[in-house]
């Protein structure tokens, strides 16, 4: 049998037209794609692109399953261990994962295994999911502190054991970073509703507006319930801490993308909150926040969007189709440059950043060439908008109010990988809080270790 | 949903309320705040609280309807809801026995001030405390503030109340009797606020501001209340809202307050001409 090397390609609004929308960049496969994608599946045996995936969906069968055209029962089978189906498969870096894997690889490109659980995913959703039937096993109670990808995992894999499960979120709105910081064209909010609403079907409660460290401490949530589970993300900004980074018109690519996604400024004054877009926009760093911010700005009518970033290509953490999607939409690459200070007009705002030029050394502690900088090759760069996309750190509101819990110097909990369990009686924890800013599947596999061990503590005093 | 028990018009567009919010009413310490919502497409906005009534489970808010946000919130009546409101936020006040300490409250801020004197008197301080605002009917909180109060002295800008000035001057006069004051509270307009610091820092008094920037989250996410505090960028929500009067770059936060200026006036127009419109229509 012939297989095609090429993966089937998904459709995508053009270039040209979505930099004025916020509507989805991919738009899907139809099921005449899908089972044409289907059909490269080779269906090995040992199935590699399991092992690559954190939270081991069964993806032969699923295709399998596709290829069958029994659509329904494929989801379902994605679902036994995926609570985010149509998440993930749109935002996982499949091709460092199951992709990876893939025998296929060894001719070709691998199978688009992002590409099909998506498809399945959203066939789902547009018919309304099956909610399967659970019993409340037992009267153990669950606190899930966080509503992003770790939290809506452990709490839907916990509901389905039969706990009871309540989730506290800080924000109006659950999600965490899939609501606040992913964008709309590459995420889609109603989709996140959607899946949020699954995890509720299950009979996981949420509770918004409790700031945990603040509304109530662990300590407080250990009396009132059996375990505690800490996904509470790496949301702190970093920032350069550079002469200007105060001036007007600098924001954290968090802030940026709070105001644009969680509180709609994109459509201000509709919405209340403001957003001040420049016309030539600096953005710093070179990972896929700051390849959302760049492109979120470049739609929202700045005229000029740079990525700053003092490495080079190669390096950058991006998604590779990430800044394939930055490039066609216009955004410019400035590469090995290192903000110096940002300099202000007399209103206190940014109106240029002073920029030195770099080269690449050694490779450092991170495997990635160390940039070097240029002496006396300094050069001013008039603008009028930074996005400092630099990183993020977790939050410390937790770290400052509980007692016994051990954390690392910076500022994640410290963990027993295999089971999520911290220093700290019944209190388990996953996702970026544990492990700084990673992946959004990262975290939902950690949310499904902490689950199972909640559960063997709980049900069988392991 | 966050049901307001009570509201008070306490000045011209001066606005107390009660809200049912148990959870913050028994948590919430002299100093911290809430951000709050008051529409599905709203901002969030960060407000002080005044005071706790742990019996009903409420907490006070006072604000002063400057925004599209404080405007609709003045609307809100008894029995209507605010629909997200979250807290207690920020870092509690340091509450011990100084010996004596002066209060400087100044517009809207006496009653953010209020709770904090309220402790600090409960503790065993000396409490000296001087309000100020535009003119007499301005003047909030002035009972509340002299139940708590061993002296107590006003001003209003147009003399229509107690000394014609500023606090400012009410504080220089008191501190130039040389009696010994172990630490200040400002808390109000920022440009007050810096007025007050620069006037201490000869007298090498400690003084205490309560911060009031532009926040998102108000929980360490967005740094868009960032302010700096010596040499260091702070977040105003997790490391304040309190800091160093001495310390605190104002003429940096009085720009960055300014940042939507624009538009935060095109959405109070949008508003007032919204309004204009209902009204022509009925």
């Amino acid at each position: 049998m012939l297989v095609n090397k090429k993966k089937t390609p998904i459709p995508e609004q053009d270039p040209k037209e979505r930099i004025k929308n916020f509507d989805e960049v991919a738009l899907g496969y139809d099921s005449e794609l899908a089972l044409k994608e289907a059909e490269r599946c080779l269906q090995c045996k040992d199935a590699p692109c399991i092992k690559g995936c954190p939270v081991n969906i069964n993806i032969p069968e699923f295709i399998r399953l596709i290829k069958e055209k029994k659509f329904d029962l494929a989801i379902k089978k994605i679902k036994e261990a995926d609570n985010l189906p149509a998440t993930t498969g749109r935002v996982c870096p499949q091709e460092t994962q199951c992709e990876a894997l893939c025998t296929l690889k060894k001719i070709g490109e691998p199978v688009a295994i992002g590409r099909l659980e998506r498809f399945v995913a959203d066939l789902e959703l547009q018919k309304g999911f099956d909610i399967p039937k659970i019993k409340r096993k037992n009267d153990k109670r669950i606190a899930v502190v966080g509503s992003g990808p770790a939290g809506l995992t452990c709490a839907g894999d916990l509901a389905r054991m039969g706990f009871e499960v309540h989730i506290f979120e800080a924000f109006h709105e659950p999600g965490g970073v899939l609501i606040y910081g992913i964008p709309e064209f590459r995420l889609p909010k109603k989709i996140v509703k959607a899946e949020v609403e699954y995890i509720k079907s299950l009979g996981v409660k949420i509770f918004t507006n409790v700031v945990i460290g603040r509304t109530y401490t662990v300590d407080e949530l250990l009396k009132e319930y059996d375990a505690v589970f800490i996904g509470t993300g790496a949301g702190t900004p970093q920032f350069l801490n550079i002469p200007g980074e105060n001036l007007i018109g600098i924001y954290s690519a968090n802030e940026f993308l709070t105001r644009v996604n969680l509180m709609k400024a994109y459509k201000f004054p509709e919405y209340d909150t403001p957003i001040k877009i420049g016309k030539i926009v600096g953005v710093i760093g070179g990972g896929n926040v700051a390849m959302d911010a760049a492109r979120t700005v470049l739609r929202l009518g700045a005229e000029e969007v740079h990525i700053l970033y003092r490495r080079t290509e190669e390096e950058m953490p991006a998604r590779y189709e990430e800044i394939i999607h930055a490039k066609e939409e216009g955004i410019i690459f400035d590469l090995l440059v290192s903000p110096i200070r940002f300099i202000g007009d007399e209103k206190g705002k940014v109106k240029a950043i002073e920029l030195q030029r770099m080269t690449l050394g050694e490779p450092d502690s991170s495997g990635r060439r160390r940039p070097i900088p240029i002496p006396e090759s300094n050069y001013i760069f008039p603008l009028d908008m930074v996005i400092v996309a630099i990183g993020t750190v977790p939050n410390p509101l937790i770290a400052r109010t509980t007692k016994d819990l051990a954390f690392t110097k910076h500022g994640t909990i410290v963990i027993d990988e295999k089971t999520g369990k911290t220093t700290k009686d019944r209190v388990f924890a996953g996702g970026d809080i544990v492990t700084g800013s990673a992946t959004v599947i990262s975290a939902m596999g950690a949310g499904k270790i902490s689950a199972r061990s909640i559960e063997l503590l709980l049900n069988h005093n392991l | 949903m966050y049901k307001i028990f009570k509201k008070i018009e306490l000045a011209p567009e001066v606005k107390l309320i009660e809200v049912y919010a148990p959870l913050i009413a028994q948590k919430a310490k002299p100093g911290q705040f809430v951000i709050l919502r008051v529409s599905e497409k709203g901002e969030r906005i960060p407000l002080t609280i005044a005071d706790t009534n742990l019996f009903k489970g409420s907490i006070t808010i006072v604000f002063q309807e400057v925004g599209k946000t404080t405007k609709l919130l003045g609307k809100l009546k008894e029995g209507e809801n605010i629909i997200d409101l979250v807290g207690p936020l920020g870092n509690p006040s340091e509450i011990e026995n100084f010996g004596t300490i002066i209060g400087v409250g100044g517009g809207v801020g006496i009653a953010a001030l209020y709770p904090i004197l309220k402790a600090l008197k409960e503790k065993g301080n000396y409490v000296i405390s001087i309000l100020g605002a535009r003119s007499k009917n301005y003047l909030i909180f002035r009972n509340e503030i002299e139940r708590i109060s061993d002296e107590l002295y006003l001003a209003t800008d147009d003399g229509s109340l107690g000394y014609k000035g500023f606090v400012s001057d009410v504080l220089k006069n008191i501190l130039d009797l040389g009696k010994k004051i172990s630490r200040i509270w400002a808390v109000g307009p920022t440009i007050m606020m810096k007025v007050i610091s620069e006037l201490t820092k000869p007298y090498g008094i400690k003084t205490i501001v309560s911060l009031n920037p532009i926040m998102v989250d108000g929980t360490g996410m967005c740094g868009g209340c960032r302010v700096t505090i010596g040499n260091k960028t702070m977040f105003t929500c997790v490391d304040g809202p309190e800091f160093d009067g001495h310390l605190v770059n104002f003429d940096e936060l009085l720009l960055r307050l300014k940042t939507y200026k624009e538009e935060e006036q095109l959405a109070l127009k949008l508003l007032e001409e919204g309004e204009e419109f209902k009204i022509a229509s009925k």
